[in-house]
């Protein structure tokens, strides 16, 4: 009986999220087809979007997984190029069967490279997991800004270093330029694609957390020495949270790298990785619905904040310097509710003497 | 070779000077300052207008840098660090990136995005050779200025009362409360020893590579920091060893390997150590009491 | 205080002895030549046990003689320095805590480890892990057989917290129970993943005497309904006494006696090193 009550609290959360996600879109939607839209906002429909799917990948590692990972841009751009490649060599395709092969590529390409990497990362503990997962983006963005990969009537040519060793036909074209990163490919993203990708991604998270697999992982969070003496393997289930996280994270990549008809790998660097981790960590560590709002809030806040000019970034910062003290410390935290606690006071008297 | 791997070392002990700040804040406030690196671009600044604007004397410039550096960590550690004491390592990671974020976009409205242009105060004295190897005065001024702080920094710690207090309060927080120690003035202090060095760091590091910008502090910071999780983090000879290692080998892989590369060689090399030593080379294993 | 039924202990093909009972059945653990160095300290020397099919055996001695690391050293926490470890009549060595418990140990831990975030029902659950039959993708699908596992899951985890009355703090978070319910949900917990050998560190720790008392009833009612073995680490001298078959007493990492309650209780070895001048 009591379970009863209590899967229905798990399933009511999960269903507010795809309820949250729905009204995103069909509110925004509305807004765009009804041109009731800057068309700066507009602009940021689908990062936003994208932005949400890797706040909720990060989430995975950080949140249920519990372990601090200050690399994931990293996967976000494998995904980008991996999908600005492959959508690139496949011609004769229409737009969205190019859009969806671009991206299952970059999410298995993902998924693989954040195997790869979970094999050393995830023997580490703590701190040192951290700075090993900051030095792996720092690697991928590095390798990334070496790479030269062109497309002509035999295929794809890979070249590392210099663009001399792809050896291509004269009507070959350059699709990833080193540097200059990714140029003068067709745009195939839609806002719709991705929410539609935003919806899987929170319908496989949820589910997975709400399994056998999740609580063994939420289980390895809380305690691992427990944990291993239940008979669970905290490197298989550590793995699994951080591959699958890679794997979503290469998807937003993906449709985020689409948005454009240009992408410079230093996009994904050092400060993405700490911006998307902000948001995990201002939504609720281990929130769902914290991330997607956080994520939303975050990237339009600079925006909101134009008419600061310069000072936009700098006031950014206080406030999340701010937000950050007042959730973190006891006696601010108190300060403030009793603060707003006789404010409310304050108006409902004030209501009554009218 | 000899030349390359003089010019590393130079870099690295602008590094371990860096990491030095990481380590001990670390060791004592198990936490990872982020703001580290911008504390080196604000220190940075302030030598360069002292010099440029100012004509103050190099050493006076330096010594104001250190002053405003040191003020500016125990500022930064009482307003955004001290309220979040209990709380988790994660909040107090994201208030400190928050603060880096302060800190280069304060850069930015002050002195603008275009790189300033540091003046090299040893343009007058010739370059000196060693063994046949050509090195810039500086580089060899980094390194002997290294020495110097690691040997103070060590008898510091070792010797002083302050110092014994520092390592009290590393260990044990709670006990060193109850043996009398100022838990929060010798944090204080720890923050100021390690933002005066940046102040240091920050003269060599433009110095040596002249561009100065709001971004300035944040990769080398990166890099120190690794370098301090790469000695071990919390251990001074540790940071010495790690920042020193860690500037031979991005200098040695920039000369004879890839330019491009040396970064993403630079961190390869960390995870490989990581992964025989996971608690950095000097660092000490924990066992965890079960 | 009630006192267990004087069991007769009989030797077994090694140099262990077992209750008379379980004589005719392969023991579940036995370690011989155990030992463990921390550094230049012997933790832990010499120790031999075996432990019979339905057996509940104390593991006794004062403070620091060893007790936990002996239980560390039988889950594979730590890996011997010396000796042998055999679960079932098979050798563990290298083998790791995971593959430990899948072979039949479980245990609870002197300080307390629940998943403090998670509610009473998921922390049995994952001690079910092993026993829920769907992988990875069939709880991301949903498939009918999470459906159908899940259930299963639930109602067998209400099943276990009955044992101890707790069927109706399945939804409470774990670390907002009372102390000795935490302990008690550790035993279900441990009980959960389908142990032959329970292990349990001071259970008792932090209990009144009518708790003690209940908890005593309590072990002994889930060795004669799972019909698995239990070896036990306790303080408290009414719990043992009245529950253990057998009794290993503990001390400087060494044994220094074995036997029936009534034969440690008249060591004179056992009374100076263990009950020190308190006689009796």
């Amino acid at each position: 009986m009591t379970s009863i009550k209590k899967a229905s609290v798990n399933s009511k959360k999960a269903f507010l999220n795809y309820a949250l996600v729905i009204v995103f879109y069909v509110v925004f939607q509305t807004l765009v087809s009804t041109k009731h839209i800057t068309n700066s906002l507009k602009g940021q429909l689908i990062p936003i979007t994208c932005y949400m799917i890797m706040a909720i990948s990060l989430n995975l590692v950080v949140g249920i997984s519990g372990e601090l990972s200050l690399g994931h841009a990293g996967f976000m751009s494998i995904g980008a190029f991996t999908s600005v490649i492959v959508t690139s060599a496949l011609t004769g395709l229409p737009g969205i069967a190019k859009l969806v092969v671009g991206i299952i590529v970059a999410t298995v390409i993902a998924a693989i490279a954040g195997f790869l990497i979970g094999i050393p990362v995830l023997r580490l503990n703590g701190d040192y997991l951290a700075i090993v997962t900051l030095a792996f983006g720092e690697i991928i963005r590095n390798i990334i800004t070496n790479l030269y990969v062109g497309i002509d009537g035999k295929g794809v040519h890979f070249s590392f270093l210099s663009p001399d060793g792809l050896g291509m036909e004269a009507t070959g074209k350059i699709v990833v330029n080193g540097p200059q990163g990714a140029l003068g490919y067709t745009k195939l993203a839609t806002f719709t694609a991705a929410v539609v990708l935003l919806f899987i991604v929170l319908i496989v998270v949820q589910n997975l957390v709400n399994s056998r697999t999740g609580r063994a992982i939420m289980a390895i969070r809380d305690n691992r020495i427990a944990a291993e003496s239940m008979g669970i393997s905290p490197m298989k289930y550590k793995m699994l949270a951080f591959t699958v996280s890679a794997a979503m994270a290469g998807a937003a990549g993906a449709v985020y790298a689409l948005n454009y008809s240009m992408i410079d790998p230093k996009k994904f660097d050092f400060n993405t990785s700490i911006l998307i981790l902000v948001f995990v960590v201002l939504g609720g560590i281990g929130n769902l619905t914290g991330s997607i709002i956080a994520a939303g809030v975050l990237v339009v806040l600079p925006e909101l904040l134009r008419k600061f000019g310069d000072y936009r970034m700098l006031t950014y910062a206080v406030v999340l310097i701010f937000v950050m003290l007042v959730t973190n410390n006891e006696k601010l935290k108190g300060r403030i509710d009793t603060f707003f606690k006789k404010l409310r006071m304050k108006i409902s008297k004030g209501g009554r003497k009218k | 070779m000899l030349t390359h791997l003089i010019n590393g070392i130079s870099l690295g002990s602008i590094y371990a000077i860096i990491a030095l700040g990481y380590t001990m804040v670390y060791g004592i406030a198990k936490m990872l300052n982020f703001a580290h690196g911008d504390v080196i671009m604000v220190g940075s600044y302030a030598s360069f207008c002292f010099m440029m604007y100012k004509n103050v004397p190099v050493p006076l410039a330096l010594l104001l840098s250190i002053v405003i550096c040191t003020v500016l960590g125990i500022t930064i550690e009482r307003l955004a660090y001290k309220p979040l004491r209990s709380a988790t390592s994660l909040a107090v990671l994201i208030t400190a990136i928050g603060m880096s974020y302060f800190l280069q976009n304060l850069a930015l409205i002050i002195w603008k995005a275009d790189p300033k242009w540091y003046p090299d105060i040893f343009k007058d004295t010739a370059a000196i050779e060693i063994g046949g190897a050509v090195v810039k005065p500086v580089a060899i001024v980094s390194i002997l200025v290294n020495l110097l702080i690691m040997i103070t920094l060590t008898l510091f710690t070792n010797r002083t009362r302050m110092g014994k207090a520092m390592r009290a309060v590393s260990e044990d927080k709670g006990a060193a409360t109850l043996m009398g120690i100022n838990v929060n003035s010798t944090i204080s202090i720890t923050f100021a020893i390690g933002s005066g060095l940046a102040a240091i760091a920050g003269f060599l590091l433009c110095t040596t590579y002249s561009r100065l910008e709001p971004t300035t502090g944040s990769m080398p910071g990166i890099k120190a920091f690794t370098a301090a999780v790469f000695g071990g983090i919390g251990s001074i000879p540790g940071a010495m060893i790690g920042g020193i290692l860690l500037g031979i080998i991005e200098i040695l892989a920039r000369a004879y390997l890839s330019s491009e590369l040396a970064d993403a060689i630079v961190f390869g090399v960390l995870i490989i150590v990581l992964l025989f030593k996971p608690n950095g080379l000097l660092g000490k294993k924990i066992r965890e009491k079960v | 205080m009630s006192k267990s039924p004087e069991v007769k202990l009989v030797n077994v093909p090694s140099p262990n002895f077992v209750p008379e009972k379980d004589a005719d059945k392969p023991l579940v653990l036995e370690a011989a030549h155990l030992g463990i160095d921390f550094g230049g300290l012997v933790a832990v020397d010499e120790f031999n046990i075996g432990i019979g099919a339905t057996e509940i055996c104390g593991l006794i001695g004062p403070n620091g003689a060893g007790k936990t690391t002996i239980f560390n050293l039988l889950t594979k926490v730590y890996e011997p320095t010396r000796g042998t470890i055999m679960i079932g009549g098979r050798d563990t060595h290298n083998m790791t805590p995971v593959q430990v418990n899948q072979m039949g140990i479980a245990r609870t831990f002197q300080n307390i480890r629940l998943f403090d975030k998670l509610t009473v029902e998921e922390n049995v659950k994952i001690g079910l892990h092993n026993h829920i039959g769907y992988h990875t993708l069939a709880g991301v699908l949903r498939l009918p057989g999470y459906w159908k596992e899940e259930k299963k899951a639930h109602e067998r985890a209400l099943e276990l917290l009955d044992i101890f009355g707790m069927a109706d703090l399945a939804d409470v978070k774990a670390d907002s129970l009372p102390y000795g319910a935490q302990r008690r949900l550790e035993i279900v917990r441990a009980l959960a993943t389908g142990p032959k050998l329970l292990l349990l560190d001071e259970p008792a720790a932090g209990m009144n005497p009518s708790e003690t008392e209940e908890l005593m009833n309590n072990i002994r009612k889930i060795r004669d309904e799972f019909k698995i073995a239990i070896l036990l680490i306790e303080h408290d001298m009414n719990l043992v006494m009245g529950i253990c078959e057998s009794i290993v007493v503990l001390n400087f990492g060494k044994i220094i006696a074995k036997g029936t309650p009534s034969q440690i209780q008249g060591n004179p070895q056992v009374i100076e090193a263990y009950l020190g001048t308190h006689r009796g």
